[in-house]
């Protein structure tokens, strides 16, 4: 049971069917928009295939949520600067690439620096020009800002709801910051009108199908890493430091270390969900920074189940197909009502998501069946008791 | 007092002085614990027990005094509960604590004395001499039976016995056991104090308990805190009919 080969411990059923259904649709999605014709009932629309690539994006956020909440107990309501920032390395990036085909023409400076009248690029936008590079900075930049501020708080023992509150304030800080024009990150306006992404053209549709395919490639393989995390001995210490943290501290753990590294793992992936993110949707503004933004995604965590890994990115996609569905009617200036009432309907009627609830149901069946089989048994030898 | 340095004590405290918002948990608590004794601590409510136990494990800094580990070899006051669990002291909490979401399996395993550091933990393979090693330790705490349970299914003495197994999987050289047999049945209590006196063989033990009957049983030197001091020290026949235990804890 312990010692099965490393790969089954990776993939138990629901993993290998969160596998399969999320590889059906990257094959599915890109073949009936780009091969069949637009007038067919099959036909998918170029709309969809662009809020599919979003949706997938944001299941990548609530997985990172989900291993540092559901695993280990740590409730960041900041995660979306994670998610923010690795958007603004790739807008970097996709901004160096428009060139001078800008409104000002500038080949090296974007419109915004132009516009504020600044002769030379800032310092800190050297070298995203290079892809390479922009994709280091994806990783680099989110994880060392969870790595300096995982560092300060878990070195000072700060948990629960203090924590929550700081990291709140991280994500505030950072959007108060990002707004500032002399931020030098365009300010209130972002970073937008991107054109090309490795020479492709960002509208088209076999770049828009291309990204929606490598953002599921993505959310796969990080799901992988996190079963591969959560599964291993390395996850079992996680959830004791959930369960009893000084408990694991006596018996000699470095708590600390631990909650360091899967915090930075977690925003490192949150970092790569914004750079997908951000050509998919054509832009990214200090509105990414918004605490109530990380505090939805929190919320689809909670509601397809935390501790489960499929039942965050399950949330992620329910709750915003619910969002899209509601805000495009009639009901649209009730959604934020909806969305606080399903936050409390989870966390009154169904505590453990939707994933958690099916996973206990199906628990309880077996011990049923169990139970059943022991009665029978007896039953069917009366001769014996006597 | 004793120089620390030539000290045969494997746990030394002197003069230990922790105090909380003004009140006094411990005042100038000094005693020692020679290698492979077993040690019982007594004493009413508020008398400092579990503060010792804190300043020793490495959870309370003491405000003043020495706390020294292995022949003076380690200065306690100065290591965090990490570094002092690595030294090999194991700590039983006063309310079972294990992990409930685990099987009784997994908790010994997240107990046995291996690498603790993240990379070890995140390659690591089971062999099967750990896997017997778990077996020998369920062994003693007899809990066999039950490797594969969910650990939060257990009884309540259940728990009490993983905790003290989980101890042992540590491999530690010194146990502090606050409390094992509070809310357990008269068989339990015995049980367990049978199981004490087995690890006592070849670990040094402290234990805090209030059970008279199961200290009693225990036959060990018994050490009486009131008010962050000892007040007496000897056997338990010593110290029960000492007057001032008497007064201030046993009752008349």
């Amino acid at each position: 049971m312990m010692s099965a080969h490393p790969l089954l411990r990776l993939l138990d059923r629901g993993s290998t069917l969160f596998l399969v259904l999320l590889g059906a649709f990257a094959i599915a999605i890109p073949v009936l928009n780009l091969l069949v014709p637009a007038g067919s009932a099959l036909h998918v629309s170029t709309y969809f295939v662009a809020l599919f690539g979003k949706y997938v994006c944001y299941g990548l956020l609530a997985l990172s949520i989900d291993l540092i909440w559901g695993y280990v107990g740590i409730l960041s309501l900041g995660h979306g600067a994670f998610f923010a920032l690795g958007g603004y390395a790739m807008g970097m990036y996709l901004m160096r690439q428009i060139g001078d085909r800008g409104v000002y023409a500038n080949p090296i400076l974007p419109d915004f620096m132009v516009f504020l009248n600044w002769s030379e690029l800032p310092i800190f936008w050297y070298g995203f020009n290079n892809f390479a590079y922009a994709m280091l900075m994806v990783l680099l930049v989110p994880g060392l800002l969870a790595f300096v501020f995982g560092w300060f708080a878990f070195r000072s023992r700060v948990t629960g709801v203090y924590l929550s509150i700081i990291t709140q304030a991280m994500t505030y800080a950072l959007l108060l910051g990002f707004f500032r024009n002399n931020f030098g990150f365009g300010g209130n306006n972002g970073l937008t009108d991107f054109k090309d992404i490795l020479g492709f053209n960002v509208q088209a549709d076999g770049t828009r199908n291309a990204l929606l395919v490598i953002s599921c490639l993505m959310l796969a393989i990080c799901f992988l890493l996190c079963r591969a995390i959560v599964t291993s001995k390395f996850g079992k210490v996680l959830i004791g430091i959930r369960d009893a943290e000084s408990r694991t501290r006596f018996l000699g753990y470095r708590v600390e270390a631990y909650k360091l590294f899967v915090f930075t793992v977690s925003a490192c992936m949150a970092g790569v969900a914004g750079a997908l993110y951000v050509p998919q949707v054509g832009i990214i503004n200090p509105g990414e920074f918004a605490p109530a933004n990380s505090i939805e995604a929190v919320i689809w965590v909670a509601v397809g189940g935390r501790g489960t890994l499929t039942g965050a990115v399950l949330g992620a996609f329910v709750v915003n197909y619910a969002k899209t569905f509601f805000t495009s009617g009639f009901l649209a200036p009730y959604w934020l009502f909806m969305l606080g009432g399903l936050f409390i309907g989870t966390t009154l009627f169904m505590p453990r998501g939707i994933i958690g609830t099916y996973n206990n149901w199906r628990a309880n069946q077996a011990e049923k069946k169990a139970a059943a089989k022991d009665n029978v048994v007896p039953a069917a030898s009366p001769h014996a008791a006597e | 007092m004793m120089d620390k340095q030539t000290t045969s004590a494997l746990l030394y405290l002197d003069g230990i002085s922790v105090s909380f918002d003004g009140f006094k948990a411990l005042n100038e608590l000094s005693f020692i614990v020679e290698p492979g004794e077993m040690r019982a601590i007594i004493g009413p409510n508020g008398a400092g027990k579990t503060t010792m136990m804190d300043v020793i494990s490495g959870k309370t800094r003491p405000d003043e005094g020495d706390v020294f580990f292995e022949e003076g070899k380690h200065d306690l006051s100065k290591l965090d509960e990490t570094e002092i669990a690595m030294l090999g002291i194991g700590r039983k909490f006063q309310k079972p604590t294990v992990f409930e979401m685990h099987t009784v399996e997994d908790n010994l395993q997240l107990s046995l004395r291996n690498d603790r550091s993240v990379r070890a933990t995140l390659f690591w393979q089971s062999s099967a001499e750990q896997e017997k090693r778990i077996d020998d330790v369920l062994d003693i705490v007899r809990l066999r039976p039950l490797r594969q349970r969910i650990a939060g299914s257990l009884s309540h003495g259940q728990k009490q016995w993983l905790e003290i197994a989980m101890l042992l999987a540590q491999d530690p050289k010194l146990l502090l056991v606050d409390e094992p047999v509070a809310g357990m049945t008269d068989v339990e209590t015995m049980q367990t104090a049978e199981l004490l006196r087995e690890i006592n063989k070849t670990k040094t033990v402290v234990v805090v308990e209030h059970d008279m009957a199961f200290v009693r049983e225990l036959g060990v030197k018994v050490t009486c805190l009131h008010e962050g001091s000892v007040l007496a020290e000897g056997t338990i026949d010593d110290v029960s009919t000492n007057d001032r235990v008497v007064e201030v804890y046993l009752g008349r």
